[in-house]
């Protein structure tokens, strides 16, 4: 099963303290692949926060479609970190030309648009790009946003930052995601390597997801151009959260309720029945069947852990005020933050949702059974 | 048979006939027991002369002729009286003498069944044993990379929703705003199909509502039962047992002002009203409840004279286009509730399916969809409509359900699928099947009348005589004399036995597929076929 870490911290940190906790794990992944979701950057990025960020690799001729599409749309370059890989690849990974973060300047027009409008376009312009790249393998680009960067390749995950240098980059984050990958039923495309990522949502997942197909076709006829992909059952995690948080307008809570929703007669023992029970009916496609532990970020960058019911080996949750981190084993917390009070450490159950909000000042915890703490 | 003079046209001889009886001279001892429970009469007392040749020894006496009789069952080959190969003749015989074969040649009586110039016609089924569903295979199995559940230890919540669910964003706003929210129904998957009172007897429908109060009060199973177009007993009526029953109304609207005139008296409202434009055993008849069932009870109930055949159009006679159907119906229907209680319309299988779906989808409230394919069970209707016309169940609920998502609605009305589900015995294979398809559950009727009631019929032609009230088992007839040999305690115990082991069938299919948390509708990438232009059609997949 493949291993997940996440960490949030006031302090900035290297995306190399997540790939280490990532190591301490390695016996559960196999070394093929690895994604990075880095967020409130700081360092070279930490200027640019209000610009969009688009992250991706890149052959040579999809820099140059690349610049072309983007000059043509009006996006002007701000910053770029054009990594070009000088050592030999490691084993099994690929030779690419070009991974790249590069900051831009919005398009002109943009500057009065509404908000959401913003978002829609930004992420339109990322699953274009997604789309022209996969017509002749030039590009794959894993986000375009304020604040955020992503990486992800094939391989094993220090060796990868060794091979493009990570670690003398002055890229650094408060909020991380990481996964190790252990490939399972789909070949090694790097679009089914988490975290997955749609207008601020971020997420990442291990354990297979049964009820993939029905829930995919959900999303998908919602007509929303970014619920795209699904090369991995996992994707449809952070698609979920999404729908939610946007289109319900509403938080982790209901999206506790809506992918692991109380049994009908639990539902009828609950406080809230009624409005429960509207929310599962109606989102009853999105009920996943897991095994599964999902970690992720909120567009708020709120750091959330949520499991189902069968997931036998739950992720923990531990740290200390300034300094939290989510692992799906606890080694890998251990490796992180060594000097935490382990009896505040917390492995959420089958009713529980974790989170750590912005402030970072400690871990919350929700349970099922509580009604809403946010009125929606 | 006899010599006779002239041969008529018609004229058959048993090896001609569908079910053939073999008797057995030896053994019978001429009780007369299965010419007394015959349904047809197919057989009578035979009284026959015998010459015997007596060849002495010797060449004293010369060899003579003796003449004797002996009496044993002769079969009649006029095809009015052909044996269903009902075999109760076998059931009541003490010694084992008698039982019906199959005619292994193709049988002659077929060809004269239809005497004065009328088609046959029968209760029962589609006389094609093969069942399609049975090819269907579950086949994405869950071991190492997620682990496959314990289907005795698990916990597993297999419930479907009978209703208009809204959109959630819809939902959400109406629900913030005090909206009227269509009235949904949280009920088992199984649904006992729809089958009046009437083409029923008081004793298997009596069993039939004491087996699904049962499942719902002591053992917490949803469980729903359907009418039919018969209406509805007084009592139940005003019982607190209505609301596990869906109100079926069809073109005739037999018995529904009884059912009006009871609303106000009602104790609980009704789980959902299933409207009947079409049946998967007779599409495009109405339903037909002939004379010989038609006692004072039954006319009663219905609110009709007694004794009479009591067909209903094809048609609702009032409505003139889908558009109306769908939108007025619906609309009055929930309007006598209140709009508490869900509609839906039930259609047969038809090429044409997607052209209702398609206006249901645009109606704001219908509340479902029940779709019922070509092996479909009646009780009554032409021979050349049970077995030629109507169309499959699984391409139908596939396109329906294919449609559906691709206008994202596939949550919002849920399909029920019916006809053919377990006609080999495989129920619980079948209906896991077809909910993999798209199906929110199943409706069942013939499966539970052979579990749950005895029923002899098959899909190779035995039995199916419910249309003419002889029921061998009681399940069919308005007779006293009939009916009462079914005992209704027996059906309900038969009953809730058949839905737990349904239970224990479907968690044997859905554990290895690691769901558990909600019925898998429309997980198609558990199911494979070995048929390549099936599993394209279906959009399965192709497996060898
Ligand atoms: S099998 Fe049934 S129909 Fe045939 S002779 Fe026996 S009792 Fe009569
Ligand atoms: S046993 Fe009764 S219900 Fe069954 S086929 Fe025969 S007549 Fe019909």
């Amino acid at each position: 099963m493949c291993r997940l870490f996440a960490i949030t911290s006031q302090d900035p940190l290297t995306p190399m303290v997540a790939l280490e906790a990532l190591n301490v794990m390695k016996e559960g992944h196999d070394g093929s692949g690895v994604g990075l979701y880095l967020s409130d950057l700081a360092g070279d990025f930490e200027p640019y926060k209000d610009y969009p960020i688009l992250s991706g690799i890149f052959s040579n001729a999809g820099m140059k479609k690349l610049d072309d599409y983007m000059l043509a749309r009006g996006f002007r370059p701000k910053f770029e970190r054009a990594i070009r890989p000088a050592k030999p690849a490691p084993a099994g990974t690929p030779r690419r030309d070009v991974y790249l973060i590069s900051v831009y300047d919005y398009p002109d027009d943009w500057k009065y648009l509404p908000k959401a409008e913003v978002r829609l376009r930004l992420m339109l312009t990322r699953v274009t790009l997604r789309q022209m790249g996969i017509e002749d393998g030039s590009m794959m680009v894993f986000s375009f946003w304020p604040d955020t960067i992503m990486l992800k390749e094939i391989g094993d995950p220090l060796e990868i930052a060794d091979y493009i240098d990570l670690n003398d980059r002055n890229i650094l984050a408060r909020n991380i995601l990481s996964q190790g990958r252990q490939n399972t039923n789909y070949a090694i495309t790097l679009y089914a390597c988490h975290p997955f990522f749609v207008q601020g949502v971020a997420t990442m997942t291990n354990g297979e997801n049964t009820a993939f197909v029905p829930i995919r076709e959900f999303l998908m006829s919602r007509n929303f151009p970014g619920y795209v992909g699904y090369q991995s059952d996992s994707e449809v995690f952070a698609h979920i959260l999404h729908y939610t948080y946007y289109n319900l307008g509403m938080g982790l809570e209901a999206y506790k309720h809506i992918i692991t929703p109380l049994k009908d007669d639990e539902l009828a023992r609950h406080p809230e029945t009624s409005r429960l029970r509207l929310l599962k009916h109606t989102c009853r496609p999105l009920i996943i069947d897991g095994p599964n532990c999902v970690i992720g970020f909120l567009p708020d960058q709120t750091l959330f852990m949520v499991h189902d019911s069968k997931k036998l080996r739950p992720g923990v949750i531990g740290g200390k005020p300034g300094i939290y981190c989510c692992s799906s084993e606890i080694c890998g917390l251990d490796a992180a933050i060594p000097d935490r009070d382990r009896d505040e450490d917390f492995q959420p159950m089958k009713y529980d949702i974790v989170y750590v909000d912005k402030k970072r000042r400690e871990i919350k915890k929700w349970n099922q059974w509580e009604p809403f703490t946010h009125p929606h | 048979m006899e010599s006779m003079g002239t041969l008529h046209p018609s004229t058959l001889s048993t090896k001609d006939l569908h079910w053939r009886i073999l008797w057995n001279k030896d053994t019978c001892t001429l009780c007369g027991r299965c010419t007394a429970v015959c349904p047809v009469q197919a057989i009578e007392l035979g009284v026959h002369r015998k010459r015997t040749v007596n060849v002495p020894l010797g060449i004293k006496d010369s060899p003579a002729t003796a003449l004797s009789v002996y009496h044993g069952i002769d079969q009649r080959t006029d095809p009015a009286f052909a044996c269903v190969g009902c075999a109760m003749c076998s059931m009541v015989c003490p010694n084992d003498a008698i039982v019906p074969v199959l005619n292994e040649d193709v049988d002659k009586q077929r060809f004269h069944i239809n005497t004065g110039g009328i088609p046959r016609r029968r209760g029962g089924r589609r006389n094609a044993p093969g069942s399609f569903l049975d090819q269907i295979k579950f086949v994405r199995i869950s071991m190492l990379t997620d682990p496959a559940l314990d289907a005795g230890r698990h916990e597993f919540e297999m419930r479907t929703l009978l209703g208009r669910i809204l959109p959630p964003e819809e939902a959400l706003k109406f629900s913030r705003e005090n909206g009227w929210i269509p009235p949904v129904r949280e009920i088992y998957p199984l649904i006992v199909g729809s089958m009046s009172f009437g083409a029923l007897s008081p004793t298997m429908w009596e069993g039939l509502q004491m087996g699904v109060a049962y499942l719902n009060e002591e053992l917490g199973m949803p469980v729903r039962m359907c009418t039919g177009e018969g209406g509805c007993p007084p009592r139940l009526l005003r019982s607190r047992f209505l609301k596990y029953v869906i109100l079926q109304i069809a073109s005739g609207y037999f018995g529904w002002d009884e059912i009006i005139r009871a609303i106000p008296e009602m104790k609980e409202d009704p789980c959902a009203v299933e409207i009947k434009y079409g049946q998967g055993a007779k599409p495009g008849d109405g339903g037909l409840l002939m004379w010989y069932k038609v006692n004072s009870l039954i006319a009663k109930v219905r609110g009709v004279p007694a004794g009479v055949s009591l067909p209903s159009p094809p048609t609702h006679q009032t409505k003139y286009s889908i558009e109306e159907s769908v939108a007025k119906m619906i609309q009055s229907m929930y309007m006598a509730w209140g709009f508490r209680v869900p509609v839906y319309p039930k259609i047969s299988g038809t090429s044409t399916v997607l052209a209702v779906l398609n206006n249901l989808a645009r109606n704001p409230i219908a509340a479902g969809l029940a779709i019922d394919g070509e092996d479909g069970g009646t009780g009554a209707a032409y021979n050349v409509s049970m077995d030629h016309m109507g169309h499959p169940i699984a391409s139908n609920i596939r396109d329906a359900y294919l449609n559906l998502v691709k206008i994202g609605k596939q949550n919002e009305i849920p399909l029920f699928a019916g006809g053919g589900i377990g006609k080999n015995g495989n129920l619980g294979a079948n209906a896991a099947a077809l909910i993999m398809l798209g199906a929110s559950g199943v409706q069942v009727g013939k499966y539970l009348m052979q579990a749950a009631a005895g029923c002899l019929g098959s899909e190779s032609d035995r039995c199916n005589i419910c249309n003419i009230g002889q029921c061998p088992k009681g399940i069919t007839s308005q007779d006293p004399r009939l009916y009462r040999r079914l005992d209704p305690e027996h059906v309900a115990q038969r009953l809730v036995d058949v839905y737990l082991s349904f239970d224990t069938e479907l968690k044997k299919v859905v554990a290895p597929l690691g769901r558990s948390t909600s019925l898998p509708i429309g997980m198609s990438d558990a199911l494979g076929i070995s048929d390549r232009n099936a599993a394209e059609r279906l959009q399965i997949k192709y497996v060898v």
